[in-house]
């Protein structure tokens, strides 16, 4: 049944705001996101050049050599503006949280197999300050990148980033306690399987250019990672293994990747169709990060793959291959 | 049995530092100085980063889990405010130009502020201050969205917001607050957070945003309020970030003191004089107002600000030399900034006024030294003028201040009959200044202030007119030509609110909703 609530009717003079109205093609209702986003960035009329960057205005495209005709072509294809951002992770913490008092409150970490338990200390603990290393380049990304659209999402995934590295934290305190951070950090500093990794995350630390440190961490890490660390070690080897209680305390990281990606390859997307320089800039630098973060993710995998990592690892890189061909980047 | 070692108990600072700090390492592969660039150039010494203590713990879970909930209140407010029609409520049209003014003037700083702290949440080498300036650059971009999207529905129905993007990089007077952060945001990233953080965010943030809050509350803009309300849990903990980063940069070195104190100097005036606009909100803007610009200074300045200052004695810190120039305008500086305004009217996007009787009365109450000895009888008779038809409207553009770009309106302090100038010789050209303090604040760095885009010069240089204007063609129209260079539409979005497009629509539509057609 139909009910006729009734409410004064006003005709309103217009829609939305013209610059939102020049981009979705006239005077009609606009959506959060795009009044959220569009044009919000200064483009026009800056008064002084950066103190700290001199050579180019405060927000300049030409700190990229990636070119495009319009910095508002990129979407998120998740809609995000900070409320709807905000909500989808409460939801998501909710879940971690009811996972973590699960785990904790049945005593499952206790009950993990000390030699697993070992295994995923050493692997997830040092994990933490790869994922910081991901929110400063997400900091820098939003920092001195151009156009909201592209810098906007870049802010939620730096904090993302800080709260995985926290609920990594909290992992190792609840398998181990305080000093297996410390343990975890000596070996991200001096042991050799952390060694690629880390001069991995170093060097991003220096990159200028604000869309190859997107590549670099964003779709090339992060790529290789999340696959290799989340989906294949923890919930398909360890699980199998007695460790599903790991993966119910990593599923924030599981699901976050699986949300996350589909911005990362729509953005991909956007800047390789733009032009053929574009794309064989892109494909210059994800082939060369991705060799170089595939190097370094190896003798990460053996902590728990052994023997078995070489194999898991190219099944990862070939996945990853095929998933920027669907984005536009052939490897 | 199984013997459970007990766990090392963590106290919550330690927790927190392990959530955030304990993150970050040394490095060994990059040099610290490639990766932190932009950290030593302002001449700021920092010996020991873990001395920083984080002024709030908030670690991302609890974060999401109390924003969100926050949100999520703030927009069923804002939706239901937009389909009850809740614009009408408010005690008179005249009011959604504050709104106008809040849109095209502040909005676009709150994003300037995100992308700000973003840079400085990336710049400092100390984990700890890093992770509470991103922080702030998330809550940040929340405020400018918020405010977009509360007042949306005012743009619906009103005119003068309509493209206020385009009009806050573009027109004249929206000059001076994007002057201001743009001048924030070029300096370091120690200056930024003693600008923003610190001077804005501590200092002054009750003098800005809180009376458009307020006056939105006493107003009936329940879209307006609801934001703000919900920002203010937020702004607390920027409050608390701007505090605790001038306490550790004082304690780290005597040698910062100088630099921090200057910084303190510029940037109270700086931000004083963005102020100029919220002034004259309040004494004139506002249908019914709450409290005087008068008012707002001694309580939130002179007392709060006061005890601020005495509190940072202990570090060396002194209360910036400009207060004492603000006590001298104070009686002055809305009357004079809404003189020109109505002067400029034609050139706004938001409508001027001449007050009615009782808002005389009340301004005369409120300013008893100054409204009826100098203003009230150029009001009046600017009424007078209206009543027969001359609403005049300046036409000539004005001198700017080369440094916060307000033209040339404020008088001599301590003698309100005297316009006040000041002026630089620098690298064979003439500098001009509204007030000694902006002159100074050239003066310690003139490279940077030659560059301002400066709205008038700009319009004389034909910056300012729409691509292919040919300002040399028979009966060509500058005036014209800047407002279609700005997109404000002549006729709706400026000149006088009597008999403007809003003024009509409210009424029509007030009738429409109280009464039976």
């Amino acid at each position: 049944m139909h009910i006729d609530l009734r409410t004064v009717s006003i005709k309103p003079l217009r829609q939305t705001f013209d610059h939102v109205a020049r981009r979705i093609g006239g005077d009609k209702p606009a959506s959060r996101y795009q009044e959220g986003t569009f044009d919000l960035q200064a483009t026009a009329n800056f008064h002084y050049r950066p103190t700290w960057d001199p050579q180019h205005e405060i927000f300049d495209p030409s700190r990229s050599a990636i070119r495009m005709a319009d910095w508002y072509a990129f979407k998120d294809p998740r809609q995000f503006y900070y409320g709807a951002y905000a909500l989808a992770r409460a939801k998501q913490q909710d879940t971690a949280e009811g996972n973590f008092d699960f785990v904790e409150g049945r005593g499952l970490a206790d009950e993990l197999p000390a030699a697993l338990r070992d295994t995923v200390l050493k692997l997830l603990v040092p994990l933490r300050h790869v994922a910081w290393g991901s929110n400063m380049n997400n900091a820098a990304i939003c920092a001195y990148g151009y156009g909201t659209a592209f810098t906007q999402p870049c802010v939620y995934q730096a904090m993302d980033q800080l709260g995985i590295a926290q609920y990594l934290t909290r992992i190792g305190l609840l398998l181990g306690d305080v000093d297996v951070l410390d343990e975890a950090k000596a070996a991200w500093m001096d042991d050799g399987a952390w060694q690629g990794l880390r001069r991995y995350v170093e060097d991003s630390f220096v990159l200028k250019d604000p869309f190859e440190l997107y590549v670099a961490q964003n779709v090339v890490l992060d790529g290789l990672l999340y696959p290799l660390v989340y989906e294949t070690v923890i919930d398909g080897v360890l699980s199998a293994r007695g460790g599903t209680a790991v993966a119910m305390l990593t599923r924030f990281m599981t699901d976050w990747f699986g949300e996350t990606r589909k911005w990362v390859d729509a953005t991909v997307k956007t800047a390789a169709a733009e032009s053929a320089d574009n794309k064989a800039l892109l494909e210059k630098w994800i082939a060369r990060w991705r060799d170089r973060a595939a190097g370094a993710l190896l003798p990460v995998a053996r902590i728990a793959l052994q023997e078995g990592a070489d194999a898991v690892l190219a099944e990862v890189v070939q996945q990853f291959n095929a998933r920027l061909a669907k984005a536009g980047v052939a490897l | 049995m199984d013997m459970q070692v007990a766990k090392k108990k963590l106290g919550l600072k330690e927790k927190y530092q392990v959530m955030t700090r304990g993150l970050d390492w040394e490095p060994s592969y990059q040099k610290k100085e490639d990766i932190y660039p932009y950290a030593s150039y302002e001449g700021i010494k920092i010996h020991d980063w873990d001395k920083w203590e984080d002024p709030f713990r908030l670690t991302m879970d609890a974060y999401w889990k109390y924003q969100a909930e926050k949100e999520r209140k703030l927009y069923a407010i804002i939706d239901a405010y937009a389909q009850n029609n809740g614009h009408l409520n408010v005690t008179d049209a005249r009011y959604i130009n504050t709104v106008k003014l809040f849109l095209t003037g502040v909005s676009p700083l709150e994003y300037m502020a995100h992308r700000g702290f973003a840079h400085a949440g990336r710049a400092f080498p100390g984990a700890g201050p890093r992770v509470a300036c991103l922080m702030q650059s998330l809550d940040e971009i929340r405020h400018a969205q918020t405010q977009i999207h509360a007042l949306s529905n005012f743009n619906k129905h009103y005119n003068g917001l309509h493209d206020f993007r385009h009009m806050h990089d573009r027109v004249w007077y929206l000059s001076v607050p994007k002057s201001f952060f743009d001048d924030a945001v070029t300096a370091g990233p120690f200056e930024f957070m003693v600008a923003i953080g610190f001077s804005f965010e501590y200092v002054l943030t009750n003098l800005l945003f809180v009376p458009f809050v307020s006056g939105a509350a006493y107003n009936g803009d329940m879209g307006t309020m609801t934001f703000g309300f919900s920002a203010q849990s937020d702004e607390a903990r920027h409050m608390t970030l701007g505090l605790e980063v001038i306490k550790f940069i004082l304690e780290q070195d005597p040698d910062n003191l100088p630099i921090v104190q200057r910084w303190i100097d510029k940037w109270t005036w700086r931000g004083y004089r963005v102020l100029t606009l919220v002034a004259m909100m309040m004494d004139y803007m506002l249908p019914k107002r709450t409290m005087s610009w008068k008012e707002a200074w001694e309580v939130y300045f002179e007392e709060n600000g006061g005890a601020l200052f005495k509190d940072l004695a202990r570090y060396g810190i002194t209360m910036p030399r400009c207060a004492e120039t603000i006590a001298l305008e104070k009686d002055h500086l809305s009357h004079q900034a809404w003189g020109t305004f109505y002067n400029y009217g034609a050139a706004a996007a938001f409508h001027t006024w001449v007050p009615e009787k009782e808002e005389m009365d009340w301004l005369a109450a409120k300013y008893p030294q100054s409204f009826d000895k100098y203003y009230r009888p150029r009001l009046e008779f600017w009424r007078e003028q209206a009543a027969k038809g001359n609403r005049f409207y300046n036409k000539t553009l004005p001198m700017l201040c080369q440094t916060c770009q307000i033209p040339m309106l404020f008088t001599e302090p301590g003698d309100p009959t005297k316009i006040c100038y000041r002026e630089v010789d620098y690298q064979g050209s003439k500098y001009h200044f509204c007030s000694d303090h902006c002159k100074e604040i050239f003066e310690h760095e003139p490279e940077k202030y030659v560059q301002s885009w400066l709205p008038v010069h700009q319009i004389y240089q034909g910056s300012c007119f729409p691509e292919g204007t040919d300002p040399s063609a028979e009966g060509f129209d500058p005036l014209a030509a800047v407002l279609q260079y700005y997109h404000l539409e002549f006729g709706r979005d400026n000149l006088d609110f009597e008999g403007s497009e809003d003024q009509k629509n409210f009424d029509l539509w007030r009738g429409q909703a109280t009464k039976n057609g």
